[in-house]
Protein backbone atom coordinates (compact mmCIF):
# COMPACT_ATOMS: atom_id res chain seq x y z
CA UNK A 1 0.00 0.00 0.00
CA UNK A 2 1.51 3.72 -0.90
CA UNK A 3 1.52 5.97 1.90
CA UNK A 4 0.06 9.11 0.92
CA UNK A 5 1.69 12.52 1.43
CA UNK A 6 0.57 15.21 3.22
CA UNK A 7 1.73 18.51 3.31
CA UNK A 8 2.11 17.90 6.97
CA UNK A 9 4.17 15.08 6.54
CA UNK A 10 6.08 16.09 3.76
CA UNK A 11 7.40 19.03 6.29
CA UNK A 12 8.23 16.88 8.59
CA UNK A 13 10.57 14.88 6.45
CA UNK A 14 11.85 17.80 4.74
CA UNK A 15 13.23 18.86 8.50
CA UNK A 16 14.58 15.80 9.17
CA UNK A 17 16.57 15.70 5.99
CA UNK A 18 18.07 19.38 6.90
CA UNK A 19 19.00 18.35 10.26
CA UNK A 20 20.74 15.20 8.53
CA UNK A 21 22.44 17.68 6.13
CA UNK A 22 23.93 19.89 8.54
CA UNK A 23 25.20 16.48 11.29
CA UNK A 24 28.87 17.15 11.79
CA UNK A 25 31.12 14.88 9.59
CA UNK A 26 32.59 13.14 12.31
CA UNK A 27 28.74 11.34 12.84
CA UNK A 28 29.07 10.45 9.31
CA UNK A 29 30.12 7.22 7.85
CA UNK A 30 32.50 8.92 4.80
CA UNK A 31 32.32 5.89 2.19
CA UNK A 32 31.79 7.58 -1.25
CA UNK A 33 33.11 7.03 -4.37
CA UNK A 34 34.21 3.72 -6.26
CA UNK A 35 37.07 1.51 -4.38
CA UNK A 36 36.48 3.14 -1.40
CA UNK A 37 35.78 -0.10 1.46
CA UNK A 38 32.84 1.34 3.46
CA UNK A 39 32.68 -1.06 6.93
CA UNK A 40 29.74 -3.44 7.18
CA UNK A 41 29.81 -7.37 9.09
CA UNK A 42 29.57 -10.18 8.13
CA UNK A 43 30.12 -14.15 10.29
CA UNK A 44 32.17 -16.87 9.89
CA UNK A 45 31.60 -20.63 11.03
CA UNK A 46 34.07 -23.29 10.94
CA UNK A 47 35.33 -26.68 11.57
CA UNK A 48 32.04 -28.61 12.34
CA UNK A 49 33.31 -31.90 11.65
CA UNK A 50 29.91 -33.47 11.26
CA UNK A 51 30.70 -37.22 11.95
CA UNK A 52 28.24 -39.78 10.72
CA UNK A 53 27.52 -43.41 12.94
CA UNK A 54 25.99 -45.11 10.62
CA UNK A 55 22.00 -44.83 9.23
CA UNK A 56 20.66 -41.56 10.09
CA UNK A 57 22.83 -41.17 12.80
CA UNK A 58 25.51 -38.42 13.45
CA UNK A 59 27.98 -37.15 16.69
CA UNK A 60 25.26 -34.99 18.72
CA UNK A 61 27.72 -32.86 20.38
CA UNK A 62 29.01 -31.70 17.11
CA UNK A 63 25.52 -31.61 15.13
CA UNK A 64 24.77 -29.16 18.24
CA UNK A 65 27.61 -27.15 17.89
CA UNK A 66 26.82 -26.17 13.99
CA UNK A 67 23.23 -25.91 14.93
CA UNK A 68 23.74 -23.05 17.90
CA UNK A 69 26.20 -21.06 15.50
CA UNK A 70 23.53 -21.30 12.56
CA UNK A 71 20.80 -20.69 15.11
CA UNK A 72 22.31 -17.07 16.48
CA UNK A 73 23.68 -16.03 13.21
CA UNK A 74 20.45 -15.87 12.20
CA UNK A 75 19.80 -13.86 15.26
CA UNK A 76 22.41 -11.49 14.54
CA UNK A 77 21.55 -7.54 14.21
CA UNK A 78 22.23 -6.09 12.45
CA UNK A 79 22.11 -8.93 9.68
CA UNK A 80 25.72 -10.04 8.46
CA UNK A 81 26.27 -9.56 4.46
CA UNK A 82 27.20 -13.20 4.64
CA UNK A 83 28.96 -15.83 6.19
CA UNK A 84 31.43 -18.01 5.67
CA UNK A 85 31.84 -21.46 6.07
CA UNK A 86 35.78 -21.52 7.06
CA UNK A 87 36.28 -25.85 6.05
CA UNK A 88 35.82 -29.09 7.25
CA UNK A 89 32.24 -29.44 7.69
CA UNK A 90 32.47 -33.49 7.49
CA UNK A 91 34.90 -35.29 9.34
CA UNK A 92 35.38 -38.23 7.16
CA UNK A 93 34.41 -36.39 3.99
CA UNK A 94 31.57 -38.85 3.11
CA UNK A 95 28.65 -37.86 1.39
CA UNK A 96 26.07 -38.35 4.25
CA UNK A 97 28.60 -35.84 6.56
CA UNK A 98 28.45 -33.16 3.83
CA UNK A 99 24.67 -33.88 3.04
CA UNK A 100 23.80 -33.31 6.81
CA UNK A 101 25.61 -29.96 6.81
CA UNK A 102 24.27 -28.72 4.27
CA UNK A 103 21.04 -29.45 5.54
CA UNK A 104 22.07 -27.53 8.81
CA UNK A 105 23.59 -24.77 6.80
CA UNK A 106 19.97 -24.63 4.70
CA UNK A 107 18.72 -22.81 8.11
CA UNK A 108 20.85 -19.96 7.12
CA UNK A 109 19.08 -16.79 6.38
CA UNK A 110 22.17 -15.50 4.74
CA UNK A 111 24.13 -16.24 1.78
CA UNK A 112 27.25 -18.42 2.19
CA UNK A 113 30.91 -18.18 0.83
CA UNK A 114 32.76 -21.68 1.23
CA UNK A 115 35.91 -22.25 2.13
CA UNK A 116 37.26 -26.36 2.06
CA UNK A 117 39.19 -27.82 4.36
CA UNK A 118 41.02 -31.39 4.29
CA UNK A 119 38.06 -33.10 5.85
CA UNK A 120 36.21 -31.82 3.07
CA UNK A 121 38.27 -33.22 -0.05
CA UNK A 122 40.75 -36.23 1.17
CA UNK A 123 37.78 -39.13 0.44
CA UNK A 124 36.90 -37.55 -3.04
CA UNK A 125 39.58 -35.33 -3.94
CA UNK A 126 36.56 -32.27 -3.69
CA UNK A 127 34.30 -34.09 -6.12
CA UNK A 128 31.26 -33.56 -4.09
CA UNK A 129 32.36 -30.54 -2.88
CA UNK A 130 32.99 -29.07 -6.50
CA UNK A 131 29.76 -30.51 -7.88
CA UNK A 132 26.92 -29.47 -4.75
CA UNK A 133 29.23 -26.72 -2.33
CA UNK A 134 31.01 -24.18 -4.23
CA UNK A 135 34.40 -24.04 -6.09
CA UNK A 136 37.29 -24.47 -4.07
CA UNK A 137 39.14 -20.97 -5.52
CA UNK A 138 37.35 -17.72 -6.27
CA UNK A 139 37.35 -14.60 -5.47
CA UNK A 140 34.79 -12.04 -5.28
CA UNK A 141 34.46 -7.34 -4.39
CA UNK A 142 32.34 -6.19 -1.83
CA UNK A 143 31.69 -2.54 -0.63
CA UNK A 144 35.44 -1.99 -1.96
CA UNK A 145 37.01 -4.64 -0.20
CA UNK A 146 38.74 -7.85 -2.79
CA UNK A 147 38.14 -11.27 -0.79
CA UNK A 148 40.17 -14.54 -2.46
CA UNK A 149 39.48 -17.99 -1.02
CA UNK A 150 41.78 -20.50 -1.61
CA UNK A 151 41.99 -24.19 -1.29
CA UNK A 152 45.29 -24.40 0.90
CA UNK A 153 44.95 -27.99 1.83
CA UNK A 154 46.16 -29.78 -1.14
CA UNK A 155 49.33 -32.10 -0.92
CA UNK A 156 52.08 -33.52 -2.79
CA UNK A 157 50.58 -36.40 -5.01
CA UNK A 158 53.40 -38.80 -4.31
CA UNK A 159 51.34 -39.06 -0.32
CA UNK A 160 47.32 -38.48 -2.38
CA UNK A 161 48.55 -41.98 -4.35
CA UNK A 162 50.42 -43.75 -1.83
CA UNK A 163 47.23 -45.27 0.24
CA UNK A 164 44.97 -48.14 -0.98
CA UNK A 165 42.29 -46.71 -0.84
CA UNK A 166 40.24 -43.11 -0.44
CA UNK A 167 39.10 -43.82 3.15
CA UNK A 168 42.61 -45.15 4.22
CA UNK A 169 43.74 -41.68 2.58
CA UNK A 170 40.83 -39.65 4.09
CA UNK A 171 41.76 -41.49 7.73
CA UNK A 172 45.36 -40.56 7.53
CA UNK A 173 44.69 -36.99 6.72
CA UNK A 174 42.10 -37.02 9.23
CA UNK A 175 44.42 -37.65 11.87
CA UNK A 176 45.67 -34.77 13.26
CA UNK A 177 49.09 -36.17 15.12
CA UNK A 178 49.98 -38.60 12.34
CA UNK A 179 53.10 -39.22 12.04
CA UNK A 180 53.17 -40.15 8.42
CA UNK A 181 50.81 -36.92 7.56
CA UNK A 182 51.77 -34.21 4.38
CA UNK A 183 52.22 -30.59 4.55
CA UNK A 184 49.25 -28.21 3.08
CA UNK A 185 50.17 -26.37 0.34
CA UNK A 186 48.60 -23.81 -1.88
CA UNK A 187 50.38 -24.92 -4.72
CA UNK A 188 51.87 -23.19 -8.00
CA UNK A 189 48.85 -23.08 -10.21
CA UNK A 190 46.71 -21.41 -7.36
CA UNK A 191 49.78 -18.83 -6.94
CA UNK A 192 49.64 -18.05 -10.44
CA UNK A 193 46.04 -17.87 -10.53
CA UNK A 194 46.26 -15.77 -7.24
CA UNK A 195 48.64 -12.93 -8.91
CA UNK A 196 46.72 -12.94 -11.65
CA UNK A 197 43.44 -12.38 -9.81
CA UNK A 198 45.02 -9.71 -7.93
CA UNK A 199 47.05 -7.54 -10.83
CA UNK A 200 43.45 -5.86 -11.47
CA UNK A 201 43.44 -4.62 -7.82
CA UNK A 202 44.57 -1.35 -6.59
CA UNK A 203 47.58 -1.69 -3.65
CA UNK A 204 45.27 0.58 -1.43
CA UNK A 205 42.31 -2.02 -2.00
CA UNK A 206 42.00 -3.90 1.07
CA UNK A 207 42.11 -7.82 0.73
CA UNK A 208 40.82 -10.67 2.86
CA UNK A 209 42.11 -14.06 1.80
CA UNK A 210 39.95 -16.83 3.42
CA UNK A 211 41.69 -20.32 3.40
CA UNK A 212 41.33 -23.26 6.21
CA UNK A 213 45.04 -23.95 6.96
CA UNK A 214 47.03 -21.00 8.27
CA UNK A 215 48.81 -19.62 5.66
CA UNK A 216 52.28 -19.48 7.76
CA UNK A 217 54.19 -21.42 9.91
CA UNK A 218 53.40 -22.60 13.53
CA UNK A 219 53.95 -26.20 13.92
CA UNK A 220 54.31 -28.93 11.33
CA UNK A 221 53.45 -31.99 13.58
CA UNK A 222 49.57 -31.04 13.36
CA UNK A 223 49.92 -29.50 10.16
CA UNK A 224 49.62 -25.73 11.59
CA UNK A 225 51.07 -25.15 8.69
CA UNK A 226 51.26 -24.30 4.73
CA UNK A 227 54.23 -25.39 3.15
CA UNK A 228 54.38 -23.14 0.56
CA UNK A 229 53.53 -20.17 2.38
CA UNK A 230 56.00 -17.67 1.90
CA UNK A 231 55.43 -17.86 -1.55
CA UNK A 232 51.78 -16.77 -0.93
CA UNK A 233 52.57 -14.24 1.28
CA UNK A 234 55.22 -12.79 -1.57
CA UNK A 235 52.20 -12.36 -3.67
CA UNK A 236 50.57 -10.37 -0.97
CA UNK A 237 53.29 -8.06 0.59
CA UNK A 238 52.37 -5.67 -2.31
CA UNK A 239 49.74 -4.71 -0.46
CA UNK A 240 48.75 -2.00 1.94
CA UNK A 241 45.73 -3.94 4.37
CA UNK A 242 46.22 -7.83 3.97
CA UNK A 243 44.04 -9.94 6.27
CA UNK A 244 43.97 -13.91 6.24
CA UNK A 245 41.19 -15.68 8.04
CA UNK A 246 41.53 -19.19 8.60
CA UNK A 247 40.22 -22.44 10.37
CA UNK A 248 41.56 -25.44 10.99
CA UNK A 249 43.04 -24.76 14.65
CA UNK A 250 40.51 -24.91 16.33
CA UNK A 251 41.54 -21.90 18.48
CA UNK A 252 42.00 -18.15 18.91
CA UNK A 253 45.50 -17.38 17.30
CA UNK A 254 46.63 -14.38 15.97
CA UNK A 255 49.74 -13.12 14.04
CA UNK A 256 51.27 -10.49 11.84
CA UNK A 257 53.90 -11.01 9.58
CA UNK A 258 54.71 -7.88 7.18
CA UNK A 259 52.04 -5.92 6.53
CA UNK A 260 49.56 -9.60 6.62
CA UNK A 261 47.54 -9.95 9.90
CA UNK A 262 46.24 -13.56 10.20
CA UNK A 263 43.22 -14.40 12.48
CA UNK A 264 42.36 -17.70 13.49
CA UNK A 265 38.50 -19.06 13.80
CA UNK A 266 36.94 -21.05 16.26
CA UNK A 267 35.99 -24.99 15.57
CA UNK A 268 32.16 -25.88 16.46
CA UNK A 269 32.92 -29.01 17.49
CA UNK A 270 35.57 -29.28 19.96
CA UNK A 271 39.10 -27.13 20.83
CA UNK A 272 42.65 -28.01 19.55
CA UNK A 273 45.34 -27.63 22.23
CA UNK A 274 48.10 -25.06 21.75
CA UNK A 275 51.21 -26.72 20.25
CA UNK A 276 52.63 -25.84 23.82
CA UNK A 277 51.16 -27.94 25.22
CA UNK A 278 53.00 -31.03 23.59
CA UNK A 279 56.34 -30.47 24.42
CA UNK A 280 58.35 -33.23 22.55
CA UNK A 281 58.53 -31.07 19.40
CA UNK A 282 59.64 -27.30 18.97
CA UNK A 283 56.55 -24.94 17.38
CA UNK A 284 56.40 -21.29 16.34
CA UNK A 285 53.39 -19.84 18.19
CA UNK A 286 52.95 -16.34 17.55
CA UNK A 287 54.26 -14.45 20.32
CA UNK A 288 51.56 -11.55 19.96
CA UNK A 289 48.28 -14.56 20.57
CA UNK A 290 46.78 -14.19 24.19
CA UNK A 291 45.24 -17.56 24.72
CA UNK A 292 41.94 -18.52 25.24
CA UNK A 293 41.59 -20.22 28.42
CA UNK A 294 42.15 -24.18 28.83
CA UNK A 295 38.96 -25.98 27.92
CA UNK A 296 37.04 -27.16 30.51
CA UNK A 297 35.83 -30.85 29.47
CA UNK A 298 32.75 -30.86 31.59
CA UNK A 299 31.07 -28.04 29.40
CA UNK A 300 30.65 -29.41 26.42
CA UNK A 301 30.59 -26.08 24.33
CA UNK A 302 33.50 -24.38 26.21
CA UNK A 303 36.30 -23.62 24.00
CA UNK A 304 34.41 -23.63 21.12
CA UNK A 305 32.31 -20.87 18.79
CA UNK A 306 32.37 -18.65 16.03
CA UNK A 307 33.02 -15.11 14.92
CA UNK A 308 31.43 -11.97 13.80
CA UNK A 309 33.15 -9.98 11.51
CA UNK A 310 33.43 -6.23 11.53
CA UNK A 311 35.16 -4.62 8.51
CA UNK A 312 36.17 -1.48 9.67
CA UNK A 313 38.35 0.75 7.43
CA UNK A 314 39.76 -1.77 5.54
CA UNK A 315 40.68 -3.80 8.52
CA UNK A 316 38.94 -6.96 10.47
CA UNK A 317 37.73 -6.81 14.12
CA UNK A 318 37.10 -10.05 15.00
CA UNK A 319 34.33 -10.72 17.77
CA UNK A 320 34.51 -14.18 18.90
CA UNK A 321 31.23 -15.43 20.31
CA UNK A 322 32.69 -18.53 22.97
CA UNK A 323 30.06 -20.66 24.41
CA UNK A 324 31.25 -20.75 27.96
CA UNK A 325 33.42 -18.05 28.26
CA UNK A 326 33.59 -14.07 28.12
CA UNK A 327 33.31 -13.40 24.34
CA UNK A 328 37.18 -11.81 22.90
CA UNK A 329 37.29 -9.13 20.69
CA UNK A 330 40.72 -8.79 18.41
CA UNK A 331 41.04 -5.70 16.73
CA UNK A 332 43.89 -3.92 14.85
CA UNK A 333 46.09 -1.56 16.51
CA UNK A 334 47.15 1.21 13.64
CA UNK A 335 49.75 2.58 16.15
CA UNK A 336 51.15 -0.94 17.01
CA UNK A 337 50.76 -2.66 13.61
CA UNK A 338 49.17 -6.16 14.52
CA UNK A 339 46.00 -7.11 16.01
CA UNK A 340 45.73 -7.00 19.76
CA UNK A 341 43.04 -8.15 22.36
CA UNK A 342 40.95 -5.42 23.57
CA UNK A 343 40.58 -6.32 27.12
CA UNK A 344 43.56 -9.25 27.18
CA UNK A 345 46.89 -8.18 25.72
CA UNK A 346 48.48 -6.26 28.48
CA UNK A 347 49.51 -9.11 30.45
CA UNK A 348 48.62 -7.73 33.06
CA UNK A 349 44.93 -8.50 32.74
CA UNK A 350 45.03 -11.88 31.58
CA UNK A 351 43.41 -14.49 33.87
CA UNK A 352 44.85 -18.54 34.83
CA UNK A 353 42.98 -20.02 32.34
CA UNK A 354 44.66 -18.82 29.43
CA UNK A 355 48.27 -20.44 30.84
CA UNK A 356 48.64 -22.96 28.42
CA UNK A 357 51.28 -25.59 29.69
CA UNK B 1 77.37 -74.27 66.03
CA UNK B 2 80.43 -72.93 63.98
CA UNK B 3 79.64 -76.57 62.09
CA UNK B 4 76.26 -75.64 61.38
CA UNK B 5 77.16 -72.15 59.87
CA UNK B 6 80.19 -73.01 57.23
CA UNK B 7 77.17 -76.00 56.71
CA UNK B 8 74.60 -73.41 56.01
CA UNK B 9 77.14 -71.22 54.13
CA UNK B 10 78.24 -73.57 51.69
CA UNK B 11 75.14 -74.68 51.58
CA UNK B 12 73.76 -71.58 50.26
CA UNK B 13 76.92 -70.96 47.97
CA UNK B 14 76.47 -74.56 45.80
CA UNK B 15 72.44 -73.81 45.58
CA UNK B 16 73.34 -70.64 43.72
CA UNK B 17 75.65 -72.01 41.67
CA UNK B 18 73.76 -75.03 40.53
CA UNK B 19 70.12 -72.79 39.56
CA UNK B 20 72.14 -69.61 38.67
CA UNK B 21 69.60 -67.24 40.65
CA UNK B 22 71.94 -63.73 40.40
CA UNK B 23 71.69 -60.79 43.07
CA UNK B 24 68.40 -58.74 42.89
CA UNK B 25 70.42 -55.39 41.89
CA UNK B 26 72.14 -56.92 38.75
CA UNK B 27 70.49 -56.75 35.34
CA UNK B 28 72.12 -56.28 32.02
CA UNK B 29 72.06 -53.79 28.90
CA UNK B 30 69.96 -56.46 27.45
CA UNK B 31 67.47 -56.77 30.21
CA UNK B 32 67.13 -53.00 30.06
CA UNK B 33 66.66 -53.22 26.37
CA UNK B 34 64.20 -55.88 26.84
CA UNK B 35 62.43 -54.38 29.64
CA UNK B 36 61.69 -50.96 27.37
CA UNK B 37 60.75 -53.24 24.43
CA UNK B 38 57.70 -54.62 26.80
CA UNK B 39 57.19 -51.16 27.39
CA UNK B 40 57.17 -49.65 24.37
CA UNK B 41 54.61 -52.21 22.71
CA UNK B 42 52.28 -51.47 25.79
CA UNK B 43 52.91 -47.75 24.29
CA UNK B 44 52.17 -48.92 20.96
CA UNK B 45 48.94 -50.54 22.39
CA UNK B 46 47.77 -47.07 24.28
CA UNK B 47 48.45 -45.20 21.12
CA UNK B 48 46.44 -47.62 19.03
CA UNK B 49 43.37 -47.18 21.88
CA UNK B 50 43.86 -43.42 22.16
CA UNK B 51 43.19 -43.21 18.35
CA UNK B 52 40.31 -45.31 17.91
CA UNK B 53 36.40 -45.39 18.87
CA UNK B 54 36.46 -47.01 22.78
CA UNK B 55 33.36 -45.87 23.02
CA UNK B 56 29.85 -45.77 20.65
CA UNK B 57 30.21 -42.72 18.92
CA UNK B 58 33.36 -43.12 16.97
CA UNK B 59 34.73 -40.23 18.71
CA UNK B 60 38.48 -41.13 19.39
CA UNK B 61 40.51 -39.03 22.19
CA UNK B 62 43.53 -38.45 20.22
CA UNK B 63 40.71 -35.77 18.64
CA UNK B 64 40.71 -33.26 21.67
CA UNK B 65 43.68 -34.48 22.62
CA UNK B 66 46.82 -35.00 19.36
CA UNK B 67 49.66 -36.66 21.38
CA UNK B 68 47.54 -36.57 24.11
CA UNK B 69 48.36 -33.10 24.84
CA UNK B 70 46.18 -30.70 27.39
CA UNK B 71 45.93 -34.23 29.56
CA UNK B 72 48.79 -32.77 31.85
CA UNK B 73 49.41 -36.82 33.57
CA UNK B 74 51.75 -35.32 35.69
CA UNK B 75 49.45 -32.95 37.65
CA UNK B 76 47.52 -36.05 39.09
CA UNK B 77 46.26 -36.95 41.34
CA UNK B 78 44.14 -33.12 41.80
CA UNK B 79 41.06 -32.17 42.79
CA UNK B 80 39.02 -31.98 39.83
CA UNK B 81 36.48 -29.11 40.55
CA UNK B 82 33.92 -31.46 38.72
CA UNK B 83 34.12 -34.46 40.50
CA UNK B 84 34.24 -32.94 43.61
CA UNK B 85 37.51 -34.92 44.95
CA UNK B 86 41.03 -35.59 44.83
CA UNK B 87 40.95 -37.80 41.50
CA UNK B 88 43.59 -40.19 39.25
CA UNK B 89 44.51 -39.82 35.71
CA UNK B 90 42.60 -43.07 34.80
CA UNK B 91 39.36 -41.78 35.91
CA UNK B 92 39.46 -38.75 34.09
CA UNK B 93 40.02 -41.32 31.13
CA UNK B 94 36.92 -42.89 32.38
CA UNK B 95 35.11 -39.56 32.48
CA UNK B 96 36.36 -38.95 28.68
CA UNK B 97 35.17 -42.56 27.90
CA UNK B 98 31.64 -42.03 29.14
CA UNK B 99 31.07 -38.57 28.06
CA UNK B 100 32.30 -37.18 24.90
CA UNK B 101 32.98 -41.40 23.62
CA UNK B 102 29.48 -42.33 25.20
CA UNK B 103 30.94 -45.70 25.73
CA UNK B 104 31.30 -47.72 28.96
CA UNK B 105 34.29 -47.36 31.71
CA UNK B 106 37.52 -49.72 31.80
CA UNK B 107 37.72 -51.31 35.24
CA UNK B 108 40.96 -49.40 36.32
CA UNK B 109 43.34 -52.34 35.90
CA UNK B 110 41.63 -53.02 32.67
CA UNK B 111 45.23 -53.73 30.60
CA UNK B 112 43.07 -51.00 27.84
CA UNK B 113 43.61 -48.51 30.97
CA UNK B 114 47.26 -49.47 31.56
CA UNK B 115 47.83 -49.02 27.85
CA UNK B 116 46.10 -45.65 27.87
CA UNK B 117 48.11 -44.56 30.71
CA UNK B 118 51.47 -45.59 29.31
CA UNK B 119 51.22 -43.89 26.17
CA UNK B 120 49.33 -40.54 27.78
CA UNK B 121 52.65 -40.40 30.08
CA UNK B 122 55.02 -41.41 27.65
CA UNK B 123 54.04 -38.23 25.41
CA UNK B 124 54.52 -36.63 28.62
CA UNK B 125 57.94 -37.97 29.36
CA UNK B 126 60.61 -35.61 30.52
CA UNK B 127 58.08 -33.15 32.20
CA UNK B 128 58.71 -32.86 36.33
CA UNK B 129 55.77 -34.28 38.40
CA UNK B 130 53.20 -31.66 39.88
CA UNK B 131 50.32 -33.37 41.88
CA UNK B 132 47.93 -31.03 42.20
CA UNK B 133 48.84 -28.34 39.60
CA UNK B 134 45.63 -27.03 37.56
Amino acid sequence: MKKKITRRGFLKRSAVAAAAATLPLSLVELSWGKGNPQNFTFAYISDSHLTHIKGTEFVRNFDKGLKKAVTECNFMSPKPDFVVYGGDLAQLGKKEELEHGLEIMSKLRHPVRWVIGEHDFYLDLGRFWEDKISKTTYSFDHKGVHFVVLNSILTYDSWINRWKSPAERMSNMARLDNPNGSPFMVGDRQINWLRKDLAKVSKDTPIVVMSHSPLYKIFKPWNFWTDDAEKVQAVLMPFKKVTVLHGHVHQILYNQIGNITFQAMMSTAWPWPYPISYIQKKHQIPKITVFMNRADPFHERDATGWSILNMEDGRVTNHYKLWENKDRILKYDKRLGYPVDTVYQNPANRIPPQEHY
Amino acid sequence: MKRVLIIVCMTAFIGTGLVGISSADEFTKKDLEKWNKEFMSVVKEGEKLFHSALGSNKVSCDMCHPNASNTHPETYPKFQKQIGKVVALRDMINWCIQNPLEGKPLKLDDPKMIALEAYITYERRGKPLEPGKH
